[in-house]
């Protein structure tokens, strides 16, 4: 099977990040905790490969702390959302029709009906601004998606004969639904799960622009760029390279996310 | 062909629209951080109500001047009796209110009773607190009685929480406010800008300005954008000092750059940090310089304890606390505190956000670790001040003189010095100049030595205006926007 | 199907229950004193208190539910602690804007990307096809609030051409308030453009491979004449549906780009509100915002069933 073209550029700028997010554990350029006011906003340079911000801090250590943090955040948070929205989905699918199938997606329509970034804002007006909060309020939010496609995903199947003969004979429906329905569907829930992610990142950056994510000193793309507004005009560096981060790191998940949709749906491959 | 004609007619009306802001030259617009919550400044704490209407709209029987000294204003003059307890003051006459009513005795006595009335809801209430008694004399004056003798009471009336309102139309003063000054409230766009026109019946120096606008930008980028953009004339408290060069730089603009009554502090509770040994190994970690250049872009001067530097009482205390990273060590080691971790909890400004990484790398090298937490100010009223929940805060404590705090044992600080209450409590007593400078200068050195803050810097204000702007004020003695001597250069 | 309706008028009204509960709890629990907030830091226990009496703030949490919520099926939805004007008229005022906002970015998202999608399908598969599709993966990739911010210094800060941000007020004239929403409106809809580009081609792709268009291909019609009489009307649907969806993000999604354009819109009231503990601002916006949610959802529902009565399942 040939791998589309989207999927292998998409995969090698992801790669690069989470490289050097693992990286920037055992080791960065500089340290990024460590202030240098003397050297604050230097250059792009041969002794900091991207400048240094408004502490003289490096810019390249910090992105790279910066990826573990959105990498993290989106992480988590898709995987709150999976493991909430997964569930929920199959069991609506599994009792379709009933009761439950409409609790299940009335809820989901609830809490899809609440402004996302509104929430974030009420949840980190309530336990204080952190990382920990930014995870929560974009978990939530990917919550009623993963249900929504699961339980469409898994409606299809069940109409399937096999299953049927499953049912005939005699297996119990969390058992068809945890055998059956779910490997059917990993395809799909993969697909999701990588928009969900790039979405996460996005999220996390956007949050942390308002400061609403990450605490200092924790170095984070969203805060480097709230924190670079002021100095645009002056020195472009600071914003320029957090921003091409983001956009390189969703872009990169974007593609992953189409080319595997090309290569694991072969119905939408044969329509291009 | 349609679609030609409604480009030209927008562009027309673009020139229009520019062609216009050119021509008025007797309309400016201010450009503000805060937007006020409501414009009435004897009902709310809220800076930004006084920085609209302090002496545009509102007026008190005295005023701060830009210098900081302290005028007349609505009383023409005044007499203390030799006790220091009565003050009978001389109105001026022919004072109008916004809606046509006239200014006298009664209304000043109505503003002073309400503010230290029982129910009041005055966030200076404590300004009031020494009056007795205020009677009508005759319409044109007005005696006021003292329980004690309080040689700040000049002062105290000059505030903005002191005006002069009238009980017709103190009701509505929340979006519509009714004062004496040379300028009128016009209309407020809530979340946008607020609009004063000039007052054509005021009883005082007409001012050079017709029309007045309040900007609201609190993003510091944004203001730097609007300035940049020509969309706004003036930005008096410019919240991003690292623009400053850029504005010095530019024939466009004039850069201000004053004082404030900011003592900005690294804020220690007492209770908890309660080994001196501790607080002064935090003092010496400090480097203060490096804070106001990292920070503050090198606006600021650097204060050794809780005073401001322009003031003549004023005791150069720095050399207390200089920045000695070994000697913060060995007292660490001495007070068997080498393990520490703090909580440093923040306030939105830039001050205390961008100082408060820089203090959390400095406490690092000494093997201090903190806790960085950013607040809204609500949550930090709340957890720092109410509560008193947290071991460091950096806020700037903007009122003038207001070395007094420490002498409540309450307050956040936990600083509890029989010592210095007595000092303080002299002060209020003390009306012979050299013996309040004796005692400023004694309670100056008793909380630098018992090093009860961080003392890290004088907030310095730094304003931005078109180069053609004459007359905004330089320093900050109170918080106000005075726009009465303001004009445009030709 | 009047019992189809019904079924879903009640959840919907449970649903409001529901959300109303949630958002009356979450803004009990917030930490901070509106009334503290508001006087300060030299304030006396007593004011404060006075001040708590004055705005209602006293009274049991069942109590104040009830006033809440009898209040806004009245159509009260209360007095700002902050500004001490009705919530309702600083509301209509940010809808000026926010509404106005959401229109134009939608409006510009849906005029470039409609033919950008078409066009990326009638050339499926050939070089401008991978441009365009690379073009929106960016488009989609890109912050908007970091773009914003490369708009404000390019056409504000540099050339001078726009106002960094701030709106006039519609008593001011049509052209000028266009003008201020135009750089927030761009910033708004290039990622909405994206996506929507993304989902019109494949709309188009979908229809054009379907068999009625084969047929119309066999009659003679050339593929211009297809893809705008057929393939471009049957994928409306699916953009229509699209396009709702992003016009209710935009209005509560804007907070960001209100903020860095400091306009007075909708998303920034519910964020100064918070800041400033303007709790009964905060409740009643977000209640608003939840309550057009779920009634455009109940609204849609009902009209998919009128158009496709196989929906309609009781089963």
């Amino acid at each position: 099977m040939k791998w589309p073209v989207a999927l292998i550029i998409g995969l090698g700028l992801t790669v690069v990040f989470v490289l050097a997010a693992l990286l920037s554990f055992v080791w960065t350029p500089h340290e990024v905790e460590a202030l240098n006011i003397a050297a604050k906003l230097q250059k792009p340079g041969s002794a900091h490969l991207l400048g240094t911000d408004h502490f003289g801090r490096d810019i390249l250590s910090m992105l790279m702390v910066g990826a573990r943090t959105s990498i993290a955040v989106a992480v988590v948070a898709v995987g709150i959302g999976m493991g909430l929205g997964v569930p929920l989905g199959l069991l609506a699918a599994a009792r379709h029709g009933s009761w439950l199938d409409d609790l299940v997606m009335r809820g989901n329509d609830l809490v899809f009906a609440f402004p996302s970034l509104v929430i974030a804002i009420l949840i980190t007006a309530v336990f204080g601004p952190s990382a920990l909060n930014a995870i929560i309020a974009i978990g939530i939010f990917n919550m009623p998606v993963f249900a929504r496609v699961t339980r469409g995903g898994a409606l299809s199947v069940w109409t399937l004969d096999y299953i049927l003969a499953a049912r005939v004979a005699g297996k119990s429906r969390l058992r068809i639904s945890l055998e059956h329905i779910l490997p059917n569907i990993a395809n799909l829930l993969i697909v999701q799960g990588t928009i969900q992610f790039s979405l996460g990142i996005l999220a996390e950056a956007g949050l942390s622009y308002v400061g609403l994510g990450a605490q200092p000193p924790l170095p984070s793309w969203g805060r480097m760029l709230a924190d670079s507004q002021t100095m645009i005009s002056f020195a472009p560096h600071l914003a320029i390279f957090p921003g091409l981060a983001i956009i390189a790191t969703v872009l990169g998940l974007n593609l992953i996310g189409d080319g595997l949709r090309d290569l694991l749906d072969p119905r939408i491959r044969r329509e291009r | 062909m349609k679609l030609n004609k409604l480009f030209i007619t927008a562009a027309a009306s673009l020139c229009l629209s520019l062609s216009v802001a050119q021509a008025a030259q007797t309309s400016i617009t201010v450009g503000m951080q805060l937007e006020p919550p409501n414009l009435d400044p004897t009902g709310g704490a809220a800076a930004a109500i006084d920085e609209v209407v302090y002496a545009n709209v509102f007026e008190g029987l005295t005023r701060y001047q830009a210098d900081g000294s302290i005028a007349p204003a609505l009383a023409k003059s005044w007499t203390i009796s030799d006790d220091g307890l009565v003050y009978t003051f001389q109105l001026n006459s022919g004072v109008q209110f916004h809606d046509g009513s006239a200014m006298d005795a009664a209304d000043v006595k109505f503003s002073l009773d309400r503010a230290r009335a029982e129910d009041s809801t005055n966030a200076q209430k404590r300004l009031f607190t020494g009056i007795a008694s205020v009677d009508v004399v005759n319409p044109l004056t007005v005696k006021i009685t003292l329980s004690n003798p309080d040689g700040g009471f000049i002062t105290n009336l000059a505030w903005g929480d002191a005006v002069v309102v009238a009980e017709e139309s103190i009701g509505s003063a929340a979006n519509n406010p009714v004062g004496t000054g040379p300028f009128k409230f016009s209309r407020w766009v809530q979340g946008d800008r607020i609009e004063l026109v000039r007052n054509p019946d005021y009883w005082g120096k007409a001012v050079a300005l017709e029309k007045a606008t309040f900007k609201f930008i609190s993003d510091p980028a944004a203001a730097f954008a609007a300035m940049m953009a020509g969309d706004i004339d003036a930005f008096p408290g410019y919240p991003a000092p690292e623009n400053l060069p850029q504005f010095e730089a530019d024939p466009r603009f004039a850069v201000i750059v004053g004082s404030t009554e900011g003592e900005t502090i690294l804020s220690t509770n007492n209770k908890r940090v309660s080994d001196k040994r501790v607080r002064q190994a935090i003092a010496h970690a400090i480097n203060r310089q490096e804070i106001i250049d990292g920070a503050m872009f090198g606006f600021g001067t650097p204060i050794g304890t809780h005073f401001a530097p322009h003031h003549p009482d004023y005791v150069d205390l720095t050399g207390n606390s200089a920045y000695d990273p070994a000697k913060s060590k060995a007292l660490l080691k001495a007070a068997g505190a080498e393990n520490l971790t703090l909580s440093l909890k923040l306030p939105p400004p830039s001050y205390a956000r961008r100082g408060g990484e820089i203090i959390a790398a400095q406490l690092r090298e000494v093997g201090i670790q903190t806790e960085i937490e950013n607040l809204e100010w609500a949550q930090w009223l709340e957890q720092v001040f109410r509560g008193k929940d947290y071991d460091l805060t950096i806020v700037s404590h903007t009122e003038p003189m207001d070395i007094g705090i420490y002498a409540n044992p309450e307050y956040y600080f936990q600083y509890d010095n029989a010592a210095f209450q007595k000092m303080i409590a002299d002060l209020k007593l003390a009306s012979n100049p050299a013996d309040r400078t004796k005692l400023l200068q004694a309670a100056q050195k008793q909380i630098a030595g018992d090093y009860v803050n961080g003392y890290l810097f004088q907030l310095a204000r730094t304003g931005v205006a078109n180069a053609k702007i004459k007359g905004l004020w330089k320093n900050s003695p109170t918080q106000a926007n005075d726009l009465t001597g303001v004009s445009w250069a030709n | 199907m009047l019992r189809f309706i019904l079924s879903r008028a009640l959840t919907l009204a449970l649903s409001l229950l529901v959300a109303s509960l949630v958002i009356f709890a979450v803004i009990e629990v917030i930490p901070g004193d509106p009334a503290a907030f508001m006087l300060g830091l030299n304030a006396e226990p007593d004011t404060v208190a006075a001040l708590r009496t004055e705005l209602g703030l006293d009274g049991s949490l069942p109590e104040r539910y009830l006033r809440w919520v009898g209040g806004m099926l009245t159509g009260d939805f209360g007095i700002s602690y902050t500004y001490q004007v009705p919530v309702a008229e600083l509301v209509g005022a940010r809808l000026g804007v926010s509404l106005p906002l959401a229109l134009f970015a939608l409006l510009l998202s849906t005029v470039i990307a409609l033919p950008v999608g078409l066009f990326a399908a009638a050339r499926q598969g050939r070089p401008t096809d991978w441009a365009i599709m690379g073009a929106t993966q960016f488009g989609i990739a890109i912050p908007n609030f970091w773009f914003a911010m490369i708009l404000v210094v390019i056409f504000a800060i540099q050339l001078r051409w726009f106002s960094a941000g701030g709106f006039p007020g519609w008593d001011q004239g049509f052209w000028i308030n266009i003008k201020a929403l135009l750089l927030p409106a761009i910033a708004l809809a290039l990622p909405q453009a994206a996506i929507l580009a993304r989902v019109m081609r494949s709309a188009v792709l979908e229809v054009l491979s379907q068999d009625f268009i084969r047929t119309a291909r066999a009659k003679g019609l050339n593929q211009r004449q297809t893809l705008i009489h057929h393939a471009f009307r049957n994928a409306l649907i699916p953009v229509l549906t699209i396009i709702g969806l992003q016009f209710s993000f935009l209005i509560a999604g804007a907070i960001i780009i209100e903020n860095v354009f400091f306009l007075p819109g909708l998303g920034r009231l519910i964020f100064q509100g918070i800041t400033q503990r303007d709790l009964i601002v905060v409740e009643s916006v977000v209640m608003l915002l939840v309550f057009a949610v779920i009634l455009v959802t109940f609204l849609v529902d009902i009209a998919y069933a009128l158009a496709d009565p196989r929906l309609r399942r009781p089963e």
